[in-house]
């Protein structure tokens, strides 16, 4: 079963991926960062992040509690992310004095079921806590956030992971 | 000519990125990705048939909302169709003024760390 059939409980991310995330998130504070995650999907396991890639927040007209990509921006990350062999997998973006926990606005406007929704929280300009949630559902009917353990790994190199540190995320 | 199914809808096309299709229109080659994918009709469109509202359609760079015959634009075999569902969000908080330290209603802002952090050897 694939990680587009199965809820995934985990998403495994690079140090690097993991890193330019959260520095991301304080080079824009106090705005929103976002971006998409690329990677593939692991047999009997689940998404495995291999790259992040910065976008644009278009939402300047409210850039500290607001954010969206152009989907223009989103085709040609996803034009590219094909080429390299990778599927965008998720998203990421930041809370700027807010906590790492989706927003009824997130929840809103999330419409990529079966991917990842990686929140950083901001605070004072200091990346804290990140955490992870998966679009779960099969519409848009029934979909709901469910938090995720997120593993961050020194390489993407899976015999490597498990000498990697394990970063748990925890419900409020 | 290639439409390009974006990761969240593959699961409901037997697991394909791509769909290689003969149409004429735009139009024409989003039926025949229905038809051939009966199940990504729902993820789609509405009940009336209209694209869903999240859902972007480009032909190769441009956005077919913007194209001025729209979904019965032209196509060609060379041509590339991206399905795309909108990504945004925010903390959506009311009252936030994005100075530093300020949340919600202008309050100093403390966060409880909730990451444990193991090391394996």
């Amino acid at each position: 079963m694939s990680a587009l059939q199965r809820a995934v409980s985990d998403l495994r991310l690079t140090r690097a991926v993991y890193e330019a995330i959260r520095a991301h998130g304080e080079e824009t504070y106090p705005h929103e960062c976002c971006g998409a995650l690329l990677g593939n999907s692991v047999q009997g396991s689940s998404w495995r992040i291999v790259a992040a890639v910065r976008a644009g927040n278009t939402r300047t007209d409210s850039a500290h509690n607001r954010y969206q990509i152009s989907p223009a921006e989103l085709v040609k990350i996803e034009r590219e992310a094909r080429r390299d062999g990778l599927s965008i997998a998720g998203f990421y973006h930041s809370h700027p004095d807010h906590p790492a926990q989706w927003s009824q606005t997130d929840f809103a406007e999330a419409h990529w079921l079966g991917c990842s929704y990686v929140i950083t929280a901001v605070d004072l300009g200091k990346a804290t806590v990140t955490n992870s949630f998966l679009l779960a559902g099969t519409t848009e009917e029934d979909k709901r956030f469910e938090p995720q353990k997120i593993e961050v790994v020194e390489t993407d190199e899976p015999t490597r992971a498990s000498s990697g540190a394990r970063l748990e995320s925890k419900e409020a | 000519m290639k439409i390009f199914i974006p990761t969240p809808l593959r699961v409901y096309a037997a697991g394909k990125d791509t769909l290689e299709v003969n149409a004429a229109t735009v139009s024409g080659a989003l039926d025949e990705l229905t038809r051939t994918f009966p199940d990504l009709r729902k993820h789609l469109f509405t009940g009336e048939g209209k694209l869903r509202a999240f859902v972007n359609v480009y032909l190769n760079d441009e956005d077919v909302r913007y194209l001025p015959q729209k979904e019965a634009t032209a196509v060609s075999a060379a041509d590339t169709l991206s399905i795309i569902p909108s990504i945004a969000g925010g903390t959506g908080r009311p009252g936030g003024t994005g100075r530093p330290g300020e949340g919600a209603f202008g309050a100093a802002v403390k966060i409880r760390p909730k990451c444990l952090i193991h090391i394996e050897e």
